[in-house]
C-alpha cells in the first residue's frame, strides 16, 4: 500500500472529523452549522479526488487524442454543492426565527428555558 | 461621505460587467466551464452588490420581490415544459432528441432550454433569500 | 501544499472565539477548496464551489451574525465525550483507506463502468464540447430536474420562515411565551 499517495485522503477524514467534532461539540448554532460544511466540503473533496486520473486533463474536449479526468463525479458534486447551499440558507432562518423566540443561540441556555417553563 | 462615493462609483463600474459576465457563463456554458447554476449566482452577486452600496431599498425597488417569486417558479416550469414538450413529440420524457430534425440538434436545443430554466431559478431564489435576511430587523 | 493550509483553517475554526473571524475562516475555507478542485482538474466544481460557497454563503451567514450577534458563550464543560467519538470514528476511517485504490490511478473501479461510455459517446449523440454539461444535462437530466425542485424548495422554505418586506421584530417577548407554556399546560 502507498502511503504517501493517500494524502488527499487522510486530509479529507481529517477535516471530516473536525466538521463533526465543531456539530457535536460547541453550542453556539451558528458555529454548528459553519462546522457542518466543513464537512460538507471535506466529502465534495473525497469525491473529487477518487474521479482524478494521472496526467488527465479538465473533461472538455480537446482536438485529438487527449486522457480526461472521469465527469461523472464532478456532476454529483455540482448538484451537491447547490444542496449544500439551499441547507445553509434554510439553517440559517431557522436560526434567526429561534434567536426571535428565545432571545439566545447558545444550546444550553436554549435548554434551560425549556427545562425551566 | 468619502466611503459613499466610493462604494458608489466603483459599483458603477462594476455592476454591468458582473451582469454581462453572468449572461456569458449562461450561454457559454457548452464550450467551457459554466451553465445555469453558475450563471443564475452570478447575476444575484451582481443585484447584491447594488444592494450593499446603495441600499436594500433602491435593490427592492429595482427588482421587486412580488416579481422574483413567480420569476423562480417559471424557472422550474421552463424545465418541466421542456420534459413535456418532448413527451407530446413522441419521446420519452426528457428525450432531447425529438426535439428538432436531427437528433444532434435537439440535443443542442433541449440543454440550452433547461439551462436557462435553471439560471433563472437559481438567480431568483438567491435574490429572494437575501431580500428576506435583510428584511428582518434584529 | 493547499491541503495543509486547509488543515490548518480548519483548526482554527475550533479554537477561535469571535464568530465574526469564524465565518471569514469558512470563506476562505471554501475559496482554497476552490483552489485545489482547480488543480485535481474540475474547472465546473471550482467556478460553483467559488461562487456559491465562497460567495452566497459567507453572505448569508454575515447576515445572519447581524441578527443574532457577535459572541459566544465559552464552553461550560471538557469535551470529553465528543472528543472520544470523533477520534474513534476518525481511527475507523483511516483503516478504511488501506481498501482505497492508488490516487490518480487510471484502472480504478470508479473509471471502468459507465464514465468511458459518457466520454466515448458524447462528442457524437451530443456534440458539446463541455463533458460536464453534457453528462449533467443530458446524461443525467432528471437529477438536474431535482436538484433545481429543491433550490426552489429553499426559496420557499426560508419565505415561509422569514418573510419579505419591511417588518419590527424585537427580541422574545416573555408575555407571549406564558401564553404558549399555560395553553400547552391545558392540552395535557
Amino acid at each position: 500500500m502507498d502511503w504517501i499517495g493517500q494524502y488527499n485522503y487522510y486530509v479529507v477524514f481529517f477535516l471530516m472529523m473536525t466538521g463533526f467534532y465543531v456539530v457535536v461539540a460547541h453550542g453556539n448554532l451558528v458555529k454548528k452549522i459553519v462546522g457542518l460544511n466543513i464537512f460538507q466540503t471535506s466529502v465534495f473533496l473525497l469525491y473529487i479526488s477518487m474521479g482524478k486520473v494521472k496526467d488527465g486533463t479538465a473533461p472538455i474536449l480537446l482536438e485529438g487524442e487527449a486522457i480526461y479526468s472521469n465527469p461523472l463525479p464532478h456532476v454529483l458534486i455540482l448538484t451537491a454543492i447547490v444542496v449544500s447551499v439551499a441547507t445553509t440558507a434554510l439553517g440559517l432562518a431557522l436560526v434567526v426565527r429561534i434567536k426571535e423566540a428565545y432571545g439566545t443561540v447558545e444550546e444550553d441556555e436554549i435548554r434551560e428555558q425549556e427545562e425551566d417553563a | 461621505m468619502n466611503d459613499d462615493i466610493v462604494l458608489t462609483v466603483i459599483g458603477k463600474l462594476l455592476i454591468p460587467f458582473i451582469l454581462l459576465f453572468a449572461l456569458y457563463v449562461q450561454f457559454h456554458g457548452d464550450f467551457g466551464p459554466g451553465g445555469g447554476f453558475q450563471a443564475g449566482v452570478l447575476f444575484a452577486a451582481g443585484i447584491i452588490l447594488y444592494a450593499l452600496t446603495n441600499g436594500t431599498d433602491a435593490a427592492m425597488r429595482l427588482v421587486p420581490p412580488k416579481l422574483l417569486a413567480p420569476l423562480a417558479a417559471l424557472g422550474v416550469l421552463i424545465y418541466g415544459g421542456v420534459g413535456v414538450a418532448t413527451m407530446l413529440r413522441g419521446g420519452h420524457f426528457l428525450n432531447y432528441s425529438v426535439l428538432a430534425h436531427d437528433a444532434v440538434h435537439g440535443q443542442h436545443y433541449g440543454i440550452l432550454l433547461i439551462e436557462l430554466g435553471v439560471g433563472v431559478t437559481v438567480a431568483a431564489v438567491m435574490l429572494l433569500i437575501f431580500f428576506a435576511f435583510m428584511s428582518r430587523e434584529g | 501544499m493547499l491541503l495543509t493550509f486547509l488543515v490548518m483553517t480548519a483548526i482554527a475554526v475550533v479554537r477561535v472565539q469571535s464568530l465574526f473571524a469564524v465565518v471569514i475562516l469558512s470563506g476562505i475555507y471554501s475559496l482554497t477548496t476552490a483552489g485545489i478542485f482547480i488543480i485535481l482538474d474540475a474547472v465546473d466544481v471550482a467556478f460553483t464551489e467559488a461562487a456559491v460557497a465562497a460567495g452566497v454563503s459567507t453572505m448569508l451567514m454575515l447576515g445572519t451574525l447581524a441578527l443574532t450577534g457577535h459572541k459566544q458563550a465559552p464552553p461550560k464543560h471538557a469535551p470529553v465525550l465528543p472528543l472520544t467519538v470523533v477520534i474513534l470514528t476518525g481511527i475507523v476511517l483511516l483503516w478504511g483507506t488501506a481498501d482505497m485504490p492508488r490516487f490518480g490511478d487510471p484502472e480504478a473501479p470508479v473509471h471502468r463502468h459507465v464514465a468511458p461510455r459518457y466520454i466515448e459517446d458524447s462528442p457524437t449523440e451530443i456534440g458539446v464540447p463541455n463533458m460536464v454539461t453534457s453528462v449533467l444535462a443530458s446524461y443525467r437530466g432528471f437529477d438536474t430536474l431535482g436538484e433545481t425542485i429543491v433550490v426552489f424548495t429553499a426559496g420557499v422554505g426560508v419565505i415561509a420562515l422569514l418573510g419579505i418586506g419591511r417588518r419590527r421584530r424585537g427580541p422574545a417577548r416573555n408575555a407571549n411565551r406564558g401564553d404558549d407554556r399555560r395553553s400547552g399546560n391545558e392540552h395535557e
